[in-house]
């Protein structure tokens, strides 16, 4: 079923955060090296990504959560899967299958839950990260003309791992916690590139990260110039994620909602961190701030992002089915 | 997509902007392009990118919406050039917020750009000169990128010279776009080739009447399309005679625009104002532009030599008539006479039908009477206080007329909200301002002091005021204002935004808070300027750009100048310390160690030491005390002043309405460099205290040191001297009830009257205290015989500075002297986050005996300093850079 004509009747759920999620599992060094990377020169645990090689059992049974709790979309667990992020642990050569295999792992959970629950069915969101350069800002504050990565050198990478999504079967793209929104255009850039290729197009959502209370991204851009930025492409959504809890979020979803001609969509924190860099926000009152937006009628995606748990889409899926999407 | 009628252009830098067909004409900077701007392309080949930077930067804060970048340059490398360019850009947020028009003729040079530019942009140009399959593959990229095209009238034949080649070529064009490549109609913009006229050549006569023409067609026919040129071309003939060009520009904008053109390379500076072209002028040159005599080019070029030059002159003219009840109520509120005013204001009221006028006639007129004669110096603060406080009182006889008369329509006055900053508790200036203000008819929302950002905004949100006025005297107050600035920007004010206070200035505000707002950003320097600014700048839409164009001006030249003087480092600047003798100074031994608290001390005791000649400062009269009592021109009003001031101390003493409380305390210490540890005790065993002062790092002539008040303690090895002091006394104690009572009757007169004396009060006490501690307390000058103008002139031995001013500018100091001294506990006054006091009529400062001690300036410090200053006081750079942010040379 075409996942346009879902978001007209309700709001769809995002799951939620993968990495706190991986943490309860206490994996080893060995959980995340696998047979494969045994012999891999660097230290690997930590590299989340690569589970999808080496421990694909952990990722599936914590999609199965999250479309229990009762999320409709699953995020790949493939946020760090470019060659640029993955050259932290030299493996750039697995970055196309992290993603296929991500993809099809993610894929495969959904349509089990479809084929349970026809009336809902699960989709595939093939999370792209914002990478660890910045494309238009100097990471050396001597030589402002200065860049780390190029354009060219970020959309070939986010093609590789846009091929990879698509492949593996992912059923939408997630271009999310965009910080610089150079980076985010290089990204949609390269899938245009592949949906020429491969001749097939998937919808693509786009998720900027608000960093303070400046209003604007880490690059500089206020919510409605990261929007005007990006509105080239004809997106399934745009939204914002990450950074802020829904409360400090919901002034800049407030400006997507009027200006955007996208759907809308927020994937927040569990609030901001406290002073132990954990966010503890709890569900109930997660859902209390959340069910602002749907007061509103602001949103037509929800879901979290750092922190939430199955417990908080568990809340925030109940309130999204109580609440009628945006309008567009 | 189908193209939804009236689907702005919206393009981005790091704010949008977004064009409708509403939208006023758009002006894209042009200086930053090498084949248009001798300079910039000077600069570029001198690899100058800083100043090539402040050309972008100045076009931006000139009113540029867009900035047209442009690298065509033979002898430059024009793709790497861009590239730099655009990156450095990047780097400037005052620059990088509007959108980059992304300027070449090589695509090569375009696409290494389109990679640069984050937000949504325009590439000028494309065109089919070599094509329909290079137009669609360029069009296909530029869309992906994300940009905004201009797209010349050229094609495969050459550049469309008349009305039927251009609307062919854009139309073919706009097909092509939007039916093939998909890009969205909002995007497309034609350039249709702005061509000159008055040539002498017959072809070129229709050249303006073909632009407009294609111009009007392109924006009926192709939905969507937008229109730019470049417009300076037109005038191309008349090279050298500016009035004819500026002419010319204005009057080709002025029908282009008519036309449907939305967007333009235009020179402000090379343009008249449409109504002020001489009506003559215009029409010759409108003849040329419409086509519409045959000799129209000979008698516009016969014309051209009559004009040269044009001069803008401003005449401010104010009227006022007077008749005979409104002669009466004039003299009271000029004289600040109360005995008549209900009985003027009554027969005034019944000479009007509605109440209401009798405030807008004749008693407003007496108000600007009021108001001219303060503007032009000829009546002085005090007397238009009292001036006020008669129209108070007449207003208050109108009022239950006024709520009977219901009145309908009634003239919204308009709102001026006055704060004095975070962190700040003074407000006498706010309240002089205030008053001033509401004489003149504004609405005063006073939010008192220590008013955070966010209520602000608020609260102006909130009453819909028309100025918002921010008033400070502590130093850390500037950074406080810079941010309210930067909080009104963010959240999309528009109105007036005004600066005031002690340590205040213009250059200040045109360096640091005008830039940081869009809206109107004012200075002003005493009260007397706030009913003339605040007049203008709601009145006169001019005087807004005016004011911007004055401190953008200001700013440069300040930033020009302020090149940057290397300082020596801290290490030489400690080497050329003052050698402090300390031999032969046993009497620096004091004659007790320890805290002593003085309560409830006698006023009238203190009332002896004040020094007068600030008190009439305060109120605006220039002159020293007690000469200013004689002066010619204020000396009438300086003694009734005086006296009445007087009359309330009398009344203050004897009702006992302030306590005066001090504590001073006098310790063992040693200096090392910059630091002085305090010592409880004479075996200075027991620390209790590690105070931190920064020293003078600038080059010094022969026999002239850096000083740091460090230097005035005696260091470990010395035999005597190795001793400090430190005071806190207040006189405002108590205030709060004492003005409460002057509040109730809308005496403003004596609330500010009372807060400046319990200031002076405070300046006396810490003058008493001082005196004290010299000849007594800590005893080295017990034969010291000073009187009063001795004291006022520092004559005696020995220096008392405070936290926050020039010697120790550091204002947090103040927290650790006021744990040495326990001041809140001893005193009663507190801190404020900024470091300010509460009550504000309190003083605190530190005692060095030396006879050497001096008080002197830090100035300029390096980064070396303060990073060693940050360190040895254990607090990080950021936080030091803060506190001393007026001080850092870098």
């Amino acid at each position: 079923m075409d996942i346009r004509e879902i978001l007209k009747e309700r709001i769809l759920v995002l799951d939620g955060a993968m990495g706190t999620m991986i943490q309860r599992f206490k994996l080893t060094e060995e959980d995340f090296r696998g047979k494969r990377f045994k012999n891999h020169w660097k230290p690997l645990q930590g590299n989340n990504d690569l589970l999808a090689l080496t421990r694909p059992d952990v990722l599936r049974s914590i999609h199965a959560e999250y479309f229990e709790a009762g999320a409709d979309i699953a995020e790949t667990n493939t946020f760090s899967g470019t060659s640029i992020a993955q050259a932290d642990y030299d493996l750039q050569e697995a970055v196309y299958d992290i993603n296929y295999l991500s993809a099809k792992l993610a894929k495969e959970v959904a349509d089990e839950f479809t084929a349970k629950e026809p009336h809902k069915p699960r989709f595939v969101a093939g999370s792209m990260g914002p990478t660890n350069r910045t494309a238009s800002l100097s990471p050396d504050v001597n030589r402002p003309g200065f860049r780390a990565i190029t354009f060219d050198e970020l959309k070939d990478a986010y093609k590789e791992q846009a091929r990879g999504l698509i492949e593996g079967g992912a059923d939408l793209l997630l271009v999310e916690t965009v910080f610089d929104t150079l980076n985010a255009k290089a990204a949609l850039f390269g899938i245009q590139e592949v949906f020429d290729e491969l001749n097939k197009e998937i919808p693509i959502m786009v998720s900027g990260t608000i960093t303070d209370a400046s209003g604007r991204t880490l690059s500089g851009q206020t919510t409605e110039a990261f929007l005007t930025s990006v509105s080239h492409m004809p997106l399934l959504s745009i939204g914002l994620n990450c950074a802020l809890g829904a409360k400090e979020m919901r002034q800049y979803l407030q400006i997507l909602d009027k200006k955007a001609p996208f759907m809308v969509s927020a994937h927040p924190n569990a609030g901001l961190p406290n002073e132990f860099g954990e966010y503890d926000e709890t569900p109930e009152l997660m859902g209390s701030q959340i069910e602002d937006f749907l007061n509103d009628g602001i949103l037509n995606i929800v879901g979290g992002c750092c922190g939430t748990t199955p417990d908080h889409i568990r809340v925030i899926a109940d309130l999204a089915a109580q609440h009628s999407p945006r309008m567009n | 997509m189908a193209f939804k009628k009236n689907t702005p252009l919206v393009l981005s830098g790091l704010e949008p902007l977004v064009i409708t067909p509403e939208s006023n004409f758009v002006n894209v900077g042009e200086r930053t392009n090498v084949t248009g701007s001798k300079k910039f392309l000077r600069l570029i080949k001198e690899e100058n990118f800083e100043e090539a930077l402040s050309v972008a930067r100045e076009q931006v804060e000139n009113g540029a919406q867009i900035i047209d970048v442009n690298m065509d340059e033979g002898l430059i490398d024009g793709k790497a050039a861009m590239v730099l360019f655009l990156n450095l850009i990047a780097s400037e947020p005052d620059i990088s917020r509007v959108p980059i028009m992304i300027d070449s003729s090589k695509w090569e040079i375009i696409e290494a750009g389109l990679k640069c530019v984050q937000g949504k942009g325009v590439v000028n140009s494309i065109s089919l000169k070599s094509g329909e399959e290079e137009f669609v593959y360029q069009a296909t990229q530029i869309k992906r990128y994300g940009a905004a095209v201009i797209v010349m009238a050229f094609d495969e034949d050459g550049q469309a010279d008349n009305y039927d080649r251009r609307i062919e070529i854009c139309e073919r064009a706009y097909r092509i776009l939007v039916d093939q490549v998909k890009f969205a109609p909002q995007d497309i913009i034609f350039d249709p080739n702005i061509f000159p006229v008055a040539t002498g050549m017959d072809e070129h006569r229709n050249n303006a009447v073909d632009f407009f023409n294609a111009t009007k067609w392109i924006k009926e026919n192709l939905p969507g399309a937008k229109i730019s040129g470049g417009v300076s071309n037109v005038s191309f003939s008349f090279r050298g005679n500016n009035a004819v060009r500026e002419a010319m520009h204005s009057a080709f904008l002025y029908h282009a625009i008519k036309n449907g053109m939305d967007m333009g390379i235009v020179n402000p500076a090379m343009l008249e104002v449409y109504d002020e072209i001489p009506k003559d002028l215009l029409e010759h040159v409108e003849d040329v532009l419409l086509n519409r005599r045959d000799d129209a080019t000979e008698r516009l070029l016969d014309f051209a030599q009559t004009v040269t030059g044009s001069a803008k002159q401003r005449v401010v003219d104010d009227s006022w008539r007077e008749e005979k009840v409104e002669d009466r109520l004039s003299h009271a509120l000029v004289k600040g006479i109360t005995e008549h005013i209900d009985d003027d204001t009554e027969e005034a009221r019944k000479n009007f039908d509605q109440p209401l006028e009798v405030i807008e006639g004749p008693l407003m007129n007496g108000m600007n009477t009021v108001g001219d004669l303060f503007g032009s110096g000829k009546m002085f603060l005090p007397q238009v206080v009292k001036s006020a406080r008669v129209m108070k009182k007449a207003v208050s006889y109108l009022l239950p007329y006024l709520e009977a008369a219901k009145q309908a329509g009634a003239r919204s006055q308009s709102k001026i909200l006055l704060a004095t900053v975070k962190g700040d508790v003074h407000d006498i200036g706010k309240n002089i301002v205030g008053v001033v203000l509401a004489c003149n008819n504004y609405k005063i929302v006073d939010l008192g002091v220590m008013v955070p950002a966010d209520k602000i905004l608020q609260a102006a949100k909130e009453q819909d005021v028309d100025i918002i006025g921010l008033s400070g005297l502590i130093t850390p107050s500037l950074d406080e204002m810079v941010y309210v600035a930067k909080e009104m920007e963010r959240e999309g004010f528009k109105i007036p935004l005004l600066i005031g206070g002690a340590t205040t200035s213009r250059i200040h505000t045109a360096v640091k808070v005008d830039p940081e707002y869009s809206g109107p950003v004012l200075h002003v320097h005493d009260a007397s300027r706030s009913v003339p600014v605040a007049g203008e700048l709601l009145k006169n839409d001019t005087f807004f750009t005016s004011i911007k164009e004055e401190y953008k001006t200001l700013r440069e030249n300040y930033l020009a100048k302020r090149e940057v003087k290397a300082l020596p480092p801290i290490e030489k600047a400690i080497a050329n310390k003052q050698v402090v003798d300390w031999s032969n100074q046993e009497r620096l031994t004091p004659n007790f160690i320890g805290t002593k608290v003085f309560e409830n001390y006698p006023l009238k005791e203190i009332r002896s030491f004040i020094d007068w000649s600030p008190f009439f400062n305060t109120w605006m009269l220039k002159g020293k005390y007690p000469k200013i009592l004689k002066d010619e021109v204020v000396g009438e009003e300086a003694t009734k002043l005086f006296e009445e001031a007087n009359t309330l101390l009398d009344d203050i003493i004897s009702e006992n309405s302030l306590t005066a409380k001090a504590v001073i305390g006098i310790y063992p210490a040693e200096s090392k460099n910059e630091m002085i540890d305090v010592f409880g005790d004479e075996a200075k065993q027991n620390k209790q205290a590690t105070l931190h002062f920064l020293r003078q790092q600038n080059k010094k002539g022969e026999g002239r040191f850096n000083n740091s008040l460090a230097d005035y303690v005696a260091p470990t090895s010395a035999q005597n001297g190795g001793f400090i002091g430190g005071f806190a006394v207040t006189t405002g104690l108590g205030i709060e009830k004492l003005i409460e009572k002057f509040e109730k009757d809308h005496d403003d007169y004596h609330i500010i009257m009372v807060k400046a004396l319990a200031d002076r009060l405070a300046e006396a006490f810490a003058e008493l205290m001082h005196t004290k501690v010299r000849k007594e307390l800590w005893g080295y000058a017990p034969e010291e015989k000073l009187d009063n103008d001795s004291l006022i002139n520092e004559s005696y031995q020995g220096i008392r500075p405070a936290p926050g001013y020039p010697a120790c500018p550091d204002h947090t100091e103040k927290r650790t002297l006021f744990d040495l001294l326990e001041v809140e506990k001893n005193t009663g006054i507190e801190l404020t986050e900024s470091f300010a006091m509460y009550p504000a009529a309190s003083v605190s400062g530190f005692y060095f005996a030396h006879p050497d001690a001096r008080y002197f300036g830090v100035g300029k410090i390096g980064k070396d300093q303060v990073e060693a200053y940050a360190k040895r006081k254990g607090i990080n750079l950021e936080e030091a850079e803060k506190w001393l942010k007026p001080n850092l040379n870098y």
